[in-house]
């Protein structure tokens, strides 16, 4: 296998991850594009660890994942929060530090 | 980079036919799901989805010979971070089902945006990377002295060769990594007591 296969898909999923970030209203649905964005670096991390013949590109994921976890708690406590003042999660209308 | 897989795949032996066909079915579903998740305009659709995505990068790892990272990814991401985003559709239902509104006006530029970017990261991977080839085999295999039988009496050591790179990964997590681990345990704790403040009715 070569290792530009893995790069290459890994590339395309991050690149759909930023346009689901750039292009979502739904809070919870940048949060999904936000962890397609983490599962491309984990796939990079993972196939470098492997090209290299090392165990150091899974154990860097594994602490991706659990950033990852974190990361996804706070920001479902922040979107729950943001729905329970404005009764929506449209990211567009979050906008009250906008001068 | 594809006149290589073709030579690959005709000089190669049968397993690297195999093992290329299945990781092409496995990457297409997966930028196809992936697609369906920025696209749809059902958010429970979207989370779906994203199943199929996260299980298609756990069989990525498998493919890589990371079997340790594929289980925690198909135990954390799908076990419970799919599940908590679930939960927080279900919380927030007062939004679903406007169709109109799941994406905002920047379709076209967010369009362009990751297409630019996609050109940019495979010119620069094909520029760096063309043709270079993984091992054969992928796994860190750590050489263990474990007792062939345990009737035997406790010197008797044979020297043998794990199938998987758990023994490798701990190794690396608690001896070289250890500070980084306890940072990450503290993090996940702060995380936990952080989303119980903020989510909290007051």
């Amino acid at each position: 296998m070569l290792l530009n296969q893995f790069l290459l898909l890994a590339g395309a999923l991050f690149c759909i991850g930023v346009y689901g970030v750039i292009v979502r209203r739904n809070g919870v649905m940048v949060l999904m594009s936000i962890e397609m964005i983490l599962n491309a670096v984990n796939i990079n991390l993972v196939a470098f660890g492997a090209f290299n013949g090392t165990p150091i590109g899974s154990v860097f994921a594994l602490f991706v994942i659990a950033v990852a976890a974190a990361e996804v708690g706070i920001g479902l406590a922040i979107v729950l929060l943001i729905y329970r003042n404005k009764k929506s999660i449209d990211f567009s209308e979050v906008d009250t530090l906008k001068g | 980079m594809i006149a290589a897989l073709f030579a690959q795949i005709s000089t190669g032996d049968d397993l690297y036919v195999a093992q290329n066909i299945f990781w092409w079915f496995i990457a297409i579903l997966m930028v196809i799901a992936a697609i369906k998740v920025v696209t749809t305009d059902n958010i429970v659709h979207a989370a779906l989805y994203l199943v199929i995505v996260l299980a298609g990068v756990a069989a990525q790892f498998i493919f890589l010979g990371a079997e340790f990272a594929a289980a925690t990814q198909v135990l954390v991401y799908i076990g419970a971070i799919v599940v908590l985003l679930l939960f927080g559709i279900m919380l927030t239902r007062g939004s679903l089902g406007d169709e109109e509104l799941t994406d905002n006006e920047q379709r076209g530029m967010g369009a362009l945006v990751g297409l630019m970017l996609f050109a940019v990261m495979a010119f620069a991977l094909v520029d760096g990377f063309e043709d270079v080839v993984l091992p054969e085999d992928t796994r860190n295999l750590v050489e263990v002295q474990a007792p062939i039988d345990t009737t035997l009496d406790d010197d008797t050591f044979i020297n043998v060769t794990r199938g998987s790179d758990t023994a490798a990964i701990g190794d690396a997590i608690f001896e070289k990594y250890i500070v980084p681990f306890e940072a990450v345990s503290v993090l996940l704790l702060a995380a936990l007591i952080g989303a119980i403040v903020i989510a909290r009715k007051e």
